[in-house]
């Protein structure tokens, strides 16, 4: 699975350029899915087995997406001036490296800050070796991602995007794992999450779902002098209650909470007050749709090394799985 | 008209068009009211006998079918409300309390004429005469809650709470330039009345002069629910922070648009990610027909592109907007060229549309 | 219905936060139900209920709606026993310690919001108000007991009991929003005893507080002509905001005149307020109006939408007081608007010319 992992957190692709991951994903989906499109903006939606008598219509949402920059304006001297795309802190910009989507690379420098002076975007810049505008290989408009290469610290596994690459590998092991189910999945991989869920909005009302899952990262609590928060690597996936945006179905909750535990599958309950996921994009759309949302606890996120367990990643795809290949009852 | 290299059809800004921007710019539609503009819009487009509705939010909906085989659905929006205000409470002796509709910088308000309701009844934003302040007092910035419109001694009853009003800045004509309030986005309007009335045949124009955008985008998204389009583009109006910076060494980096240089075509902002494949489009029809245009930076703010691209299962979607100097003040500043050209790229470049745009 | 008491404390007495709505939904249905010929729930547990018009199909649809939920709190994690909590809905922290509350573990648990002294507390919390953070709900049972019947994510609701203050005012927490549940409940008592053309669809919607969920899917299943939203709004009180935004308690109700109306809707409410003799006021929403119509105006299409306030003090504290005699009004002006409802109403709801 790291192989994997790797592959697809390496390949730039902040929101709205998700093309090079999309394709990957495609090419790692293509003999296993019934059915495969791409919406209007972008969104990769493959369909796995028919609605059988006692099935669903079951969305399951992981983000192709990640956050990265965007170039706003080149000086006289070539440097970069930029906005981040999606939630970007100017701490972790400082000294990162970067991947435009043409292929050039840069580093993040700063400006002179005064006295005690937080780093805020605008005082930082990208330089890619240009000493002109003229000469700069980068333009107004161009857009990267941050670059980190993955590695694995026995199951402690770093990369940049495991928010939420590491979402589409539990849905593309899911999806392999997947052998008989009275549901018809739509696994979903969305554009445009990190800027407001923009593609699991319109996913969600072309799928037209009975039922929706997100699966995403979220925060932890066991790392020093931290938020106060239960979730933690290493106890199983967690099973979302609430985030800042998003309440979670209690009977979607419960069905998760019972099936974790009739095939013992560690799990933990998640009360992030923070953040939001497809979850809300799912449960909001047309009439309503009874939703939730699975997640991979993480630390660092939004930072160039996030890091998840890879256990709790192998009993997510365990759990997915487990919940898709039996008739869902909530209550 | 003449034709360009293109062949097609060029345009151009007619005095007819900068008395229909001066009716435009002078009329008073705070977002939520705005009935005056809807009247202009819907009196324009009446000669035209075209399928018209108003919907539940005000909007209006005009299709302008094409002839053409394989036509493009292509959703056009300009908003017709502006930022105001709101008077909420009446305090006795014509003062009325009042709150700010729309983003309204505070430090613009005060010492402004203003026109409140449906008569354009005159009033002042009044401030303590300057002998009566101490240094230290004029070094904060007077808050909206202490303001308040003067409408003079014998109003009676002809204002009331919940009346809106707005700058009362008449439209001027100063050489190259154009100074108004509510050219964000009247622009856009008197754009699209131009475009419907010269729509060419290879596309279903699907115009929505919108509300409520200034308070939420909100009049855009129901209007795309109903056209349900292939493509949606916004026109608006964007700021225009070109001017010099304090230390003249210094490069302005965060100039957004610039007058002068054309048309300013999205990249992102914070409501929408514009699809480059439209991005694309926009700078090649640009770039074919010799006439000007700029990126605008990418940068915060939003046009009812925001709303329109999310609907249903999604629609690509891209903004145009002229460069405005002092936007969302009582004073807007634009150049008459810079209007001509976003007309005629509009123009050019919905000519040259073609279902292939949308491949992937 | 003459006492609307028992019905407003059966109300209040059930638990429902935002997203949770479960329990109260089921009481809202009970009463519903000898009043309606359908009712069902939608896919995010709204309540939805029909009373048929009797002009003929295919009838105009008019939607009330009253959002159910309730803000409280929720376990974000327990530490000896004791837990923390965070919010669910809008809950200002300073309103919490010493509140009683019960959490709703594996059985109802009766508990309060303490406070840390101060030496166990970051330096820098000082003397002031404490944030939620620092607070914690002592349940009374020993740290096994709790770890036993307490998970993470469970819900803990305000335990302050309804209190009758004099002149037929009422104190309690979650009067928003289910005074405006009474008001439409008071309303379809009155329609039993009147003929209407339009079909009538009653909503108790889930997720006000939080998402606006059920105004924004509610309509999109049912696809009302027009809406009549019913909330709270601020009455004239101690630490009330500017006055402008205020109305005076137990004198009237407020409608809602602001970009979320439509303004012909405004015109009919009023003109039907001023026919009954129903004290009301125009209620300034400059704009947003903070309630269900800010999601029901635009789903789909746009939907026509008016709003409907109940004067309330100290709203989102657990001593929300509000005056029955408001209540009453509400529910009347709604069953009288709806029995004059003309079948071609819609055309005659246009923008002025």
């Amino acid at each position: 699975m790291n192989d994997l992992i790797k592959k697809l957190v390496e390949i730039p692709g902040p929101s709205g350029y998700e093309d090079k991951i999309r394709a990957a994903v495609q090419e790692e989906i293509q003999d296993f899915a019934d059915e495969i499109r791409v919406d209007a903006l972008g969104n990769l939606i493959a369909r796995k087995g028919k609605k059988q008598a006692n099935g669903m219509r079951i969305m399951i949402s992981a983000h192709i997406d990640e956050i990265g920059l965007m170039v706003t304006h080149v000086d006289a001297n070539g440097f970069v001036r930029f906005i981040g795309i999606g939630g970007i802190n100017p701490l972790t910009c400082l000294g990162g490296r970067v991947l435009f989507m043409n292929g050039v690379r840069g580093v993040i420098g700063i400006e002179k800050l005064e006295g005690k002076e937080i780093p805020t975007l605008d005082k930082l810049f990208i330089d890619v070796g240009a000493t002109s505008q003229e000469n700069c290989p980068v333009g107004v408009g161009d857009v990267c991602g941050f670059e980190r290469p993955f590695m694995a610290l026995g199951d402690r596994l770093v990369a940049k995007s495991m928010d939420d690459r590491i979402a589409a590998v539990v849905s593309i092991e899911t999806m392999r794992a997947l052998k008989k189910s009275p549901h018809e999945v739509y696994f979903v991989f969305s554009v445009q999450e990190e800027v407001g869920l923009r593609g699991a909005i319109t996913a969600a009302y072309g799928v037209d779902p009975d039922l929706g899952l997100a699966v995403d990262v979220t925060r932890s609590g066991d790392t020093p002098k931290t938020i106060k928060m239960e979730t933690a690597l290493g106890k199983g996936p967690a099973i979302k209650v609430r985030d800042a945006s998003f309440i979670a179905d209690p009977r979607v909750v419960n069905w998760m909470v019972n099936t974790a535990k009739s095939e013992g599958i560690p799990y933990q309950m998640e009360v992030l007050e923070a953040g939001g996921t497809d979850g809300r994009a799912i449960q909001l759309t047309r009439a309503g749709v009874p939703a939730g949302c699975l997640s991979i606890a993480c630390r660092y996120i939004h930072s160039p090394s996030e890091m998840v367990d890879a256990n709790d990643v192998k009993n997510a795809v365990k759990l997915l799985t487990a919940l898709l290949s039996k008739e869902v009852l909530l209550a | 008209m003449a034709k360009d290299e293109n062949n097609n059809m060029s345009i151009e800004i007619t005095q007819e068009q900068i008395d229909l921007l001066e009716r435009l710019c002078n009329a008073m539609a705070v977002s939520g009211d705005e009935q005056e503009v809807r009247q202009i819009v819907l009196d324009e487009l009446k000669p035209l006998e075209l399928d018209t509705k108003v919907d539940a939010l005000g909007n209006v909906l005009v299709t302008r079918r094409g002839s053409d085989k394989n036509r493009v659905r292509v959703m056009i929006a300009a908003h017709m409300d502006e930022i105001g205000f709101m008077l909420v409470d009446d305090e006795e002796g014509g003062l009325f309390e009042f709150v700010a509709i729309g983003g309204i910088d505070e430090r613009q308000l005060v010492g402004k004429s203003v026109i409140v309701g449906k008569d354009h009844l005159p009033g002042v934003i009044g401030a303590k005469p300057i002998h009566m302040t101490t240094p230290e007092e004029r070094k904060t910035a007077l808050k909206l809650d202490q303001m308040r419109i003067d409408m003079g001694l014998d109003i009676g009853k002809k204002v009331k709470p919940s009346d809106r009003a707005t700058f009362a800045t008449q439209f001027a004509q100063i050489g190259p330039s154009i100074r108004a309030k509510a050219l964000d986005d009247r622009l856009g309007v008197v754009n699209l009345l131009t475009l419907i009335k010269h729509a060419p045949e290879n596309i279903d124009l699907l115009a929505a002069f919108t509300t409520q955008e200034e308070v939420g985008l909100r009049g855009a998204g129901v209007a795309a629910y109903h056209f349900d389009p292939q493509i949606g583009i916004a026109l608006d109006s964007t700021p225009a922070n070109d001017l010099p910076a304090w230390d003249v060494d210094e490069e302005n980096t965060r100039y957004n648009t610039k007058l002068d240089h054309g048309p300013a075509i999205y990249l992102m902002d914070a409501a929408t990610i514009a699809d480059r494949r439209l991005v694309d489009w926009l700078v090649s029809s640009a770039e074919a027909a010799h006439i000007p245009w700029q990126f605008r930076q990418p940068n915060l703010g939003g046009t009812d592109a925001g709303a329109i691209h999310k609907v249903r299962e999604g629609v690509p979607s891209v903004s145009v907007s002229v460069p405005q100097r002092y936007i969302h003040t009582a004073a807007g500043l634009i150049r008459l060229e810079d209007w001509a050209n976003t007309l005629r790229l509009l123009h050019t470049a919905l000519g040259r549309l073609t279902p292939e745009i949308l491949n992937r | 219905m003459n006492d609307i008491l028992p019905l407003l404390k059966n109300l209040l007495n059930a638990p429902g936060l935002s997203g949770h709505e479960q329990p109260v939904s089921q009481i809202i249905e009970e009463a519903w139900r000898p009043l309606t010929d359908e009712i069902h729930r939608s896919r995010i547990g709204s309540l939805h209920a029909l009373k048929k018009g009797r002009s003929a199909e295919p009838r105009p649809k008019v939607m009330l709606s009253a959002h159910m939920d309730a803000i409280g709190l929720m376990v974000t994690t327990i530490q000896d026993g004791l837990l923390r909590i965070t919010e669910v809905g809008g809950v200002d922290a300073r309103i919490l310690p010493g509140q009683m509350v019960t959490v709703h573990g594996r059985r109802d648990l009766p508990g309060m919001v303490v406070q840390p002294p101060a030496f166990l507390l970051p330096a820098e919390v000082g003397k002031g108000p404490v944030d939620m953070q620092y607070l914690f709900v002592d349940v009374g049972l020993h740290p096994q007991e709790v770890n036993d019947l307490v998970r993470v994510g469970d819900l803990v609701s305000f335990a302050q009991p309804p209190i009758e203050l004099s002149g037929e005012t009422m104190a309690g927490h979650t009067m928003d929003n289910r005074v405006s549940v009474a008001a439409v409940t008071i309303c379809l008592d009155l329609l039993q005893r009147r003929h209407h053309d339009w079909d009538v669809w009653a909503v108790a919607t889930a997720q006000e507080e939080e998402t606006l969920g059920g105004a924004l899917t509610s309509p999109f299943q049912i696809k009302p002509d027009l809406a009549i939203v019913i909330d709270v709004c601020f009455a004239k009180g101690p630490g009330g905001g500017s006055t402008w935004s205020l109305l005076p308690l137990g004198k009237g109700l407020g409608i809602g005149w602001g970009p979320n109306i439509h303004p012909a809707l405004y015109q009919a409410m009023q003109e039907k307020a001023e026919e009954l003799e129903i004290p009301y006021m125009r209620d300034l929403m400059p704009r947003m109006s903070g309630t269900d119509a800010m999601g029901i105006q635009i789903v789909q299409s746009g939907i026509p939408c008016v709003v409907l306030g109940i004067p309330l003090r100290y709203m989102h504290t657990p001593v929300e007081t509000v005056s029955l005699k408001d209540i009453r009004r509400v529910g009347r002006l709604m069953a009288e608007f709806i029995t004059d409802l003309a079948p071609d109403f819609m055309d005659k709801l246009v923008w002025e010319a």
